[in-house]
């Protein structure tokens, strides 16, 4: 193999030792710190590692991991040549051991922190951008929404030829990519808390038509030659039935925006892109199931902020008396600032069986009291689910707690 | 306490500007709180494209981002005459973060953009070097505004904004800061209070947290003339409570650091 510099093979392999280290001592899985100890051997790493490869670069607020996740299950059955930061690790820390694992020229597929997507650009020399959703998340540390949108601009602008697959339903996201090379997808916006106002000059946003307009400017959702509909995802004026494994509403969102990238940038057919994905059952730790030692398995899923949240909730709504432990932790990786407990509607559990969990157990207990949801607490979230009578449940966990389930149960 | 007649009105103004940080959350709370004690209570939300009414009880402005406040803003003071004329004659005031900001004369934007308040308190907003972000624990003023019941217990909550409020001579802070920034204008003190009004930078939202500042502000509309509400247990707020000052004065170290750094300016 030659990969790069003398120097660049040096940081590879630097950072492969360190990242076994951290395996064995059981510290982390790896990737991050072996991407660290990389990009300090040699800056320009990114550069050399993404040379022989198509990159594709995923990001949004909610649904980067999966959509990744099901783009290449896409791309896989089309035999091509891949590289995917499967685990998660969306810094740069993590996309640099993922390159160096490519062995042949082939289509790296990146999912990247909405923050580090600007900076990654041009040393990885993106020929697609597949960009889903902006909304609140972790504003302690990411800062307001219209920051990230309008870093992201910063990028379209300045690449008005780049590729870009994008959700036409978003405004921050529309903001963000209309000035660069769009195709557009319109797979609706059920959460609105973060989209009241223009981003291109503030004043209010009139959703009274289902699709966002405004009342003082042209800024306004673009027509999509591609849409999500109940039946599918509509491209081109052809249905393709959307029959994935993975549960909920945002997952066809997802699969929607990676068979459209599948689709429309890589040439592949619909229905064989539909018919990949429909295989994939979880995406790192999401969605896995958990014996509770008492012959009943737990659903988990990761959830993240209040649009994330909403989402999952809405999804056991529609599953009347499954248990539900809400498990909650307030590290700088789930947000220090546990206050979007109250942007999410967790009144939608009343007559489920439900727990508060998690180090912060208290705050979702408060929470549920005002919401009027009975509930158990209980800080350790697999003894919760065990309290619980039902014959599901589903466990809905904070970052930190998710991570904490899956390194345990994996 | 005198019998009403009709439900508490809780207004929640301009929930889609002003609701980025939980904000919904006090009100919940306020309208929960009334229920439980068998007291009528409703919320009314207040869009962002109407007028804001002056019949309603209990007015939250709460926190938002730079464009929202700005909308809140021009609203706010369209329909100023209306909120003065409400809070004159007994309604209730909780302003929190850049609602706090817009009850002041005016605020200053970190890009210079200067906002003009409804001035219902004499204050005045600047931006600050850098964005206070963290766990705040306040020691309540100890005011006559309180009423028969007091100041509350110890707050906390969490603080996340760039500005530096100064209170005019005349206004009380809503209290000492004993973790945190606060207003961070070197004075120590976050907030404001006067009669029947609440300003504040803790959201967390800060009633679920605070469930004795919540009663507080019930009973200034429901036993305006100094009496005192049913009793009501909160048992999960208050160990929610006491984990968080337990949490603060663990911090008291990185707070006292912060301090330094603020009186230097």
């Amino acid at each position: 193999m030659s990969r790069g510099s003398v120097r660049t093979r040096i940081a590879v392999g630097a950072g492969r030792v360190a990242g076994i280290a951290s395996r064995l001592t059981g510290r982390g899985q790896g990737a991050t710190i072996s991407g660290r100890v990389m990009n300090l051997i040699a800056p320009d790493l990114l550069a050399e590692l993404a040379a022989d490869q198509q990159v594709v670069l995923v990001s949004a607020t909610n649904g980067k991991t999966t959509t990744t996740r099901l783009l290449v299950a896409a791309l896989e059955a089309d035999g091509r040549p891949l590289v995917s930061n499967s685990t998660g690790a969306n810094l740069t820390s993590g996309i640099a051991p993922t390159l160096a694992s490519a062995r042949r020229p082939g289509t790296a597929v990146l999912e990247v922190d909405e923050r580090v997507l600007p900076r990654v650009v041009d040393p990885l020399a993106a020929e697609l951008l597949v960009l889903g959703n902006l909304s609140r998340d972790q504003l302690d540390r990411y800062g307001e929404v219209h920051a990230v949108a309008d870093r992201w601009r910063e990028v379209a602008e300045s690449h008005p030829d780049l590729a870009v697959v994008a959700n036409a339903s978003d405004p921050h996201v529309v903001w963000a990519a209309d000035p660069a090379r769009v195709t557009w997808v319109a797979l609706g916006l059920r959460w609105r808390q973060d989209a009241a106002t223009c981003p291109s000059c503030g004043a209010l946003l009139d959703w009274s038509a289902d699709r966002f307009d405004c009342r003082t400017c042209d800024f306004a959702q673009p027509d999509a030659p591609h849409r999500l509909t109940d039946d599918g995802v509509v491209i081109d004026g052809r249905t393709v039935a959307l029959d994935l494994s993975l549960p909920g509403a945002w997952n066809r969102y997802n699969a929607a925006l990676a068979i459209v990238a599948a689709t429309t940038h890589f040439g592949i057919d619909p229905a064989a892109a539909a018919a990949a994905m429909a295989a994939v059952r979880t995406v790192a730790g999401r969605f896995m199931r958990i014996a509770l030692g008492d012959g009943r398995d737990a659903t988990v899923i990761l959830a993240k902020n209040p649009a994330g949240w909403t989402e999952a909730l809405r999804h056991v709504a529609e599953h009347p008396g499954t248990g539900v432990v809400i498990t909650v932790n307030a590290h700088v990786a789930d947000g220090k600032d546990p206050s979007w407990l109250w942007d999410v509607p967790y009144e939608c559990l009343a007559g489920h069986p439900t727990a508060a969990a998690g180090e912060r157990h208290r705050d979702v207990a408060v929470r549920l009291r005002y919401a009027e949801v009975e509930h158990v607490v209980e800080p350790d979230p697999i003894v919760a689910a065990r309290a619980l009578t039902s014959d599901d449940v589903t466990i809905i966990a904070s970052y930190t707690q998710f991570s904490a389930l899956y390194r345990k149960h994996r | 306490m005198s019998a009403r007649e009709s439900a508490v009105r809780i207004g929640l103004v301009y929930p889609e500007l002003l609701g980025t940080y939980g904000d919904r959350g006090n009100a919940v709370v306020l309208v929960e709180r009334c229920r439980w004690r068998g007291i009528p209570a409703e919320l009314i939300e207040v869009r962002a494209d109407e007028p804001i009414p002056d019949s309603l009880d209990v007015y939250l402005f709460g926190g938002g981002e730079d464009d929202p406040q700005l909308m809140a803003a021009n609203g706010m003071v369209a329909s100023r005459d209306a909120i003065v004329r409400a809070h004159a004659g007994g309604a209730v005031v909780l302003a929190v973060c850049a609602g706090f900001q817009l009850v002041g004369h005016r605020y200053e934007a970190a890009d210079g953009t200067l906002l003009e308040g409804i001035g219902l308190i004499d204050m005045v907003t600047r931006p600050g070097p850098d964005r206070l972000i963290g766990e705040v624990v306040l020691e309540p003023s100890a005011s006559a505004h309180w009423g028969a019941a007091g100041p509350p217990p110890r707050l906390t909550g969490f603080e996340n904004h760039g500005g530096r409020t100064t209170l005019g001579p005349d206004v009380e802070p809503l209290g000492r800061v004993i973790a945190g920034g606060g207003n961070g204008d070197g004075t120590g003190a976050d907030g404001a209070l006067a009669e029947r009004f609440v300003g504040t930078y803790l959201h967390g939202p800060v009633l679920p947290r605070n469930p004795g500042l919540a009663d507080r502000l019930l009973a200034w509309v429901i036993a305006p003339t100094g009496g005192r509400l049913p009793e009501l247990a909160s048992p999960l707020e208050e160990s929610l409570r006491a984990e968080r000052l337990r949490f603060a004065s663990a911090g008291s170290l990185r707070s006292w650091w912060q301090a330094r750094r603020l009186a230097r300016g």
